[in-house]
């Protein structure tokens, strides 16, 4: 017999060209990887283990996607119905048309139409075995299981709420296309079964024959031209929608296996666009769940939300302003599904996108520093913020620490904030000269009062000293006895400044430091999901009043439970919160200071302290 | 030139028929909240820049809404980006944006 039609061509063509087009993308992006990123990745490849961790994770996530079903129950069910039951049918199918073609070697279209082909008469010997019956009944079952996700999707673009959802994805031309032809194909698949089941009255299964019968029955066209013609119509729309899939989000299904192996392998986002980047921005499914959550609602941004700056990427066409318009909290991160990480994307192409112009630091001048046990590196907005200075050296003084305060008078910046406008050249420059001034101080330890600082000091400076923010620092101290504290019996919140927490994964130390002289309250949104304050130095197109709106927001989460304090470590958000007068705002460093019995402050003050300037007067103080 | 003990001072004169207004437009439309300026300079006195040099961003943005752009040419590259003077600005301007704007500018024209 010859199981050839016509109609299978759209079909056969598309999944060619589609074959074709993934094998060219997925060459591009492993060549285009850094040159240690290829070695990891050839390494990788070899390595059965990675391999085995890899397709765990590409079948949890891919298939069964796990963290939508963490997500929303409802969303969870809707994806895994589409990439599971189709994938099942897909394996199942191929199964099934082994015991019909006698074969090995199938046509790749052959199980795909199996229904069509196999109404030949020498399959009537096979009906007689339950193995055929059994497959009927299961390819029936999985078609319905696909088809109740079909409903579910489409009750998600009316009722997007049902499923978790306050925002959906406005997509593009080619998304529509790809949409509307996957949504069409299982219905196509169950019709065109359908009649053909009924037109030969055998060979369907529980929902395709009686639907079938029923059909053969009510429609009064010859049903053998109808079930060609719905054949034809279930090719087409595979042929369109696998021609449109990689210009359309559903990209993200063959490029996300790539990216969890890459990730698996070890691949890290670089600071310029790598074929790891452009794996990212293709795996970017459009699902929209970073929409809702991103504080740039409150202020009313909605084109700059992770999925519409991937989408521009991905277009190549983002604008500087776009680039721009981020707080890069990272909170989108945190939620998305696929683990891209937009925020370094983000600075990609800030970098690319920044001027050229030189920056001329040669004014920083090095000066002679003398050495200490802890050099203090008190941060650019701490010197707005001279409370936190104070109580940090008053806490110093009882301790008994021999500090260096290292930006007493003239502060230089530690380089993050020209970082997050995209000017990494620019910033080497500050970078160099403070790496030289903390590296003179020969200390053992860094401390600093700014989560900008920190990140960045972790991150870019390479130093060969213990690195801490002041909530570690502090919490040291502490813990080693060095400064006695009495419980001050204050309800505190406690906000994650977003440097320290999701940039720095600092969550334990606060907390635990104020737990031990007051009561911590538990927030809505803490930890990793917690709201930035809405100052972020990451952003550049937002004014005053779209920040305060911002602000409130994240105040509005923070305040629920009723607080006596706000506390944070962070003199940014101590600010930004601060100027909204609805809630004392302290920093760690003052509680702890107002914490420590009168009687040890008086005894200590004066013994210790060394300016670095002498002949100077405090800048902080001035303020 | 011979020493006479003094000096004559650089032409002041601002001609607003002659003047290039180019940056000042091209500043006002990417960043509006800057005509909310008040001139009070609490932007300078905060500026951890303006604490080593010369650099004064209250008098760059006054010499560039008069279209004198010299200033701007020779100091704005010192700029730090600490976004200090952005917090403490009375009007809430967006400040950072304004110097990224500075340079988008000095690149162009």
């Amino acid at each position: 017999m010859i199981n050839f039609n016509l109609f299978v061509l759209p079909f056969s063509l598309g999944l060619l060209y589609l074959i074709l087009k993934i094998g060219k993308d997925w060459y591009k992006w492993i060549t285009t990887l850094s040159p240690v990123d290829k070695v990891k990745f050839t390494s990788g490849i070899r390595n059965p283990i990675q391999i085995l961790i890899s397709l765990k994770e590409v079948f949890f996530e891919v298939l069964i996607h796990r963290k939508m079903w963490k997500r929303n129950p409802l969303l969870g069910y809707m994806h895994m119905s589409f990439a599971l039951g189709w994938f099942l049918l897909i394996v199942l199918g191929n199964i099934e048309s082994r015991f019909y073609s006698g074969t090995h070697l199938n046509a790749p279209y052959y199980p795909i139409f199996l229904k069509f082909f196999i109404h030949d008469k020498l399959v009537i010997f096979f009906e007689v075995y339950a193995v055929p019956r059994f497959f009927r009944f299961i390819m029936d079952l999985l078609l319905l299981y696909i088809l109740s996700g079909l409903l579910l999707a489409f009750l998600k673009r009316k009722k997007s709420k049902w499923f978790g959802m306050k925002q959906v994805t406005r997509y593009q031309l080619t998304d529509h296309v790809a949409l509307t032809t996957l949504w069409l194909i299982f219905p196509m698949r169950l019709l065109a079964e359908s009649f053909t089941a009924g037109y030969y009255g055998s060979g369907g299964g529980f929902m395709t024959q009686p639907l079938g019968n029923f059909l053969t029955w009510i429609v009064p066209l010859p049903t053998d031209l109808v079930a060609y013609t719905m054949w034809w119509g279930y090719s087409l729309v595979l042929g369109i929608f696998f021609v449109t899939l990689p210009y359309s989000r559903y990209m993200h299904i063959p490029t996300e296996v790539l990216l969890i192996f890459f990730r698996n392998f070890g691949i890290k986002p670089k600071k310029w666009y790598s074929g790891y980047s452009d794996t990212e921005v293709h795996s970017c499914s459009r699902c929209g769940v970073c929409l809702d959550i991103c504080q740039m609602n409150l202020a009313g941004i909605h084109d700059s939300q992770a999925v519409y700056f991937i989408r521009d990427v991905r277009d190549k066409y983002v604008s500087e302003q776009i680039s721009r318009k981020c707080l890069v909290c990272g909170r989108c991160q945190e939620v998305c599904p696929v683990g891209i990480h937009s925020d370094s994307l983000r600075l990609i192409k800030r970098r690319e996108l920044s001027s050229g112009q030189d920056a001329d630091y040669s004014f920083v001048s090095v000066s002679t520093v003398r050495t200490a046990e802890v050099v203090y590196f008190s941060g650019c907005m701490s010197h707005l913020t001279p409370s936190i200075i104070r109580s940090m050296k008053g806490i110093m003084e009882v301790a008994g620490v021999s500090y260096l305060h290292l930006d007493e008078n003239r502060s230089i910046c530690c380089g993050r904030p020209l970082m997050l406008a995209g000017k990494d050249r620019q910033a080497h420059d500050l970078v160099e000269f403070n790496k030289k001034l903390i590296r003179d101080a020969r200390a053992g330890i860094l401390v600093t009062s700014c989560p900008i600082c920190y990140r960045v000091f972790k991150e870019e400076y390479n130093l060969p000293i213990r690195i801490q923010h002041h909530a570690q620092f502090l919490l040291e101290l502490v813990r080693s006895g060095k400064i006695p504290l009495q419980s001050m019996h204050r309800r505190i919140i406690y906000h994650d400044p977003c440097d320290l927490g999701r940039g720095s994964h600092v969550y334990e130390a606060p907390r635990e430091l104020l737990g031990k002289f007051s009561d911590l309250l538990i927030s809505k949104e803490e930890k990793n999901n917690a709201l930035c304050c809405g100052g972020s130095l990451g952003m550049f197109e937002a004014d005053h009043q779209q920040r305060d709106l911002m602000t409130n927001g994240a105040l509005d989460s923070l305040l629920t439970f009723g607080p006596e304090i706000l506390a944070t470590s962070c003199p940014l958000c101590k600010k930004t919160f601060g100027k909204m007068n609805r809630v004392p705002v302290k920093d760690l460093a003052e509680l702890v200071f107002e914490s420590i019995p009168d009687g040890r402050i008086r005894s200590a003050s004066g013994s210790v302290s060394v300016p670095f300037h002498p002949e100077l007067s405090s800048e902080a103080e001035s303020i | 030139m011979k020493d006479f003990g003094y000096q004559a001072h650089r032409d002041n004169t601002i001609d607003f028929e002659k003047n290039d207004f180019r940056i000042a437009r091209f500043l006002l439309e990417r960043e509006p909240s800057l005509n909310l300026c008040i001139g009070c300079g609490s932007c300078t006195g905060t500026c951890s820049t303006g604490h080593f040099t010369e650099f004064n961003i209250r008098k760059i943005h006054t010499l560039i809404k008069r279209g004198d752009t010299e200033m701007a040419r020779k100091q704005i590259r010192q700029c730090m980006f600490c976004g200090k003077c952005q917090l403490i600005c009375p009007r809430g301007i967006n400040l950072r944006n304004v110097i990224l704007g500075i340079n988008r500018a000095l690149e162009k024209i």
